[in-house]
Parts: structure tokens; sequence; C-alpha cells
């Protein structure tokens, strides 16, 4: 009875304070990319959370591109599965040069105001002993019927094993609009 | 460095309902999140509407699989947004739902991710959608209804949990 009790008093105390936040970036419009830097080695995981525009003057979703620790090469692995109002459809891609997110951001002849979304999952990030894998969940709607817009799973390797000390968001085609936001999340092991 | 995950409120059925509401929603948050469980009294999809607002302005998209098939749905200038398209709910088995509603207190549309988790027991599915609510007004009240039978009730014990998610 008593260690299992302990056991509970053990688990409260660590979600008290098991995720913080970290580092905001936001848009003022035009940017090509956003980038966090410095990121502390003194969580388990990261979370990034938020909602993008692409200045690119096409109507439907479009992704978001992360790169880390400015590695430009050929190192990322990347698959989907996403759903466009009629059809669920899988892609993938080996030797890119960005881990994309597809659906997080929407083209700028869109309507109005709407915004795509993602919450992205970079799992063990500080390890120095293991590639780092990815996982994403991200939305783009906009109240149209176009196959372009987007419900999407997203998964990713970086073939890397240093710890991610930068994460590099890439507007998925030209840059972002005003009002895009992402946040960073440190989550506790 | 600021915590940032906390909950808001909790609502416990403790008898059936056609609804339930979180009202008065702070806009101190950067991101909310419910997290529901449930059952209902028979079969039923599910939807949720923000402000009061019962009009035309909500829109989804979906992608599930059912266990022999994936599949992909739309519903545009719908009355709500869709919780569950294709997998319906339990009147035993309960389900999971986790909405994500990012800058939900900000001047843009309002978008929202739902992960559904709905396993029956050799039948149900899994689901993960995006909707729109065409409002640049700060959510400040969430409904969940049941949207495909009007004397359809969330079952006694169902138990609704919003968390607030604060960036720095």
């Amino acid at each position: 009875m008593s260690s299992v009790l302990g056991i509970i008093a053990s688990s409260m105390k660590g979600v008290s304070g098991a995720y913080e936040s970290i580092a905001t970036v936001t848009a003022s419009g035009g940017q090509t990319s956003l980038t966090f830097s410095s990121i502390p080695s003194t969580y388990k995981h990261l979370e990034i959370r938020g909602i993008a525009r692409d200045t690119l003057t096409i109507d439907g979703g479009v992704g978001v591109k992360i790169q880390f620790n400015g590695d430009t090469g050929s190192n990322y692995v990347r698959h989907n599965l996403r759903g466009d109002g009629g059809n669920a459809v899988a892609g993938a891609n080996t030797g890119f040069d960005n881990i994309a997110f597809v659906g997080g951001s929407i083209g700028d002849s869109s309507t109005s105001n709407a915004f795509g979304a993602s919450i992205i999952s970079i799992v063990d990030y500080a390890s120095t002993s293991k590639n780092k894998t990815v996982r994403g969940f991200s939305g783009s709607e906009a109240n149209t019927s176009s196959a372009n817009f987007y419900v999407v799973l997203n998964s990713g390797l970086w073939l890397n094993t240093a710890a991610i000390t930068s994460i590099t968001l890439i507007a998925g085609q030209a840059s972002y609009a005003a009002g895009s936001t992402f946040a960073l999340y440190g989550i506790k092991g | 460095m600021p915590t940032t995950y906390e909950p808001i409120a909790t609502q416990t059925l403790g008898s059936a309902a056609l609804s339930i509401t979180l009202s008065s929603i702070p806009s101190t948050y950067t991101d909310v999140k419910l997290v529901f469980t449930g059952t209902t009294s028979s079969a039923e999809y599910l939807g949720m509407q923000f402000n009061s607002d019962t009009g035309a302005n909500y829109a989804n998209r979906s992608l599930y699989g059912n266990g022999s098939s994936a599949g992909s749905f739309q519903a545009l200038n719908t009355n709500y947004i869709y919780l569950s398209g294709i997998p319906s709910t339990s009147t035993t088995i309960p389900f999971l739902l986790e909405i994500d509603l990012l800058s939900y207190a900000g001047s843009k549309f309002k978008t929202a991710l739902i992960r559904l988790s709905l396993d029956k027991n050799g039948s149900g599915g899994v689901e993960r959608l995006v909707g729109l609510w065409s409002s640049t007004s700060a959510i400040n009240s969430i409904k969940l209804l049941i949207g495909s039978n009007g004397s359809a009730t969330f079952s006694t014990g169902s138990t609704a949990t919003l968390y607030g998610i604060k960036n720095a």
C-alpha cells in the first residue's frame, strides 16, 4: 500500500513542472524561416505548437519544413499519411534536406484569416547516441471543397546523433505571413 | 522557466446530458486542450461549437481507419465541427477525444486538431480531424454535442477536462 502511494506522490510531483515553455518565435511577415536556438539539453523531449500561413499565392495547404542544428544536407527522411477530404494518401521521401510537416500552413490565396496548425514532438532530442525521430500532427482547413487542404500525420528522422541545439522552421513555399507563430516547450523525463 | 500546462476546469456528468459546455474560458493561455472520455446513449457522431455560435460557420476534414480501410471526408459550412465522422460512439465502451485549439484567443480563424480513439472490441476505429471555426473571436466557451440524434445523451460519468498551455 505505502509503495503505491509513493509512486502516486512521485508522479504528481513530476507533473507539476514537467512541461515548460522554452521560447516563442513569431513572424512579422516575410520571414523565410524562424529559428529556435540555444535549446537547453535539460529536457527529455520537445514539443512545438504553432499556426502558420504562407505568402505564396496559392489556394491550399502547404508545409512547414524543419531542420536541426543548421544541417542543410540530405540527412532527413520523412513519411506522411494525409486525408484531403476525399481520400487517404501516403507519401515518403529519403535523402531530403528537411522534414516537411505537410498541411501545417496555408497559402495566401486561401480564405482570409485561416491558418494551418501543427503539433510536433521531438523525442529524446538531447541524446548523443541516437538518430532523432520526430512526430507531427498538422492540419489546414479553409472551408472549401478543394482537395488541396489536409489533415496529416507526419513522421521524420534526422540521421544524426548530435544533440539538437537549434531548430529552424522554414516556410513551406515562400515566406511566413504575419501572425505565424510557433512555441517550443520542454518535457522533462 | 514558467510551468505552463495546467488544468482549467473539469466537468463530470452526474446525470445524462444532451451536451457538455465549458464556459468562461480565460484568454490568458496560448492554446487550450480538451480531453474527453465517455459513452453515449446510442451509437452517434459528435460535434463541437464555440461561443454559442450555431451558424454554418464550421468546416472539417478527417483521416480515419476502421480496421479494414483508411479514408477521408470533409464537411463544409456546417453548424459544428465534427469530432467523429466514421467511427460512431459506443453505449458501453468509452471513447477518448483530445482536442487542441491553437491560438484560441487570437484574432485569426480558429483551427482545431482533433484525435479520436474509439476501439469497440471488434469494431470502431481511429480518426484524426482538422476543424475550422470561421470567426476571429476569442473562444470563451466550448460545447460538446451529439450531432446525429436530438435525443441522444452523453452518459453519466462522462468527463471533460480543459487544460491551458501558455508560451514564454
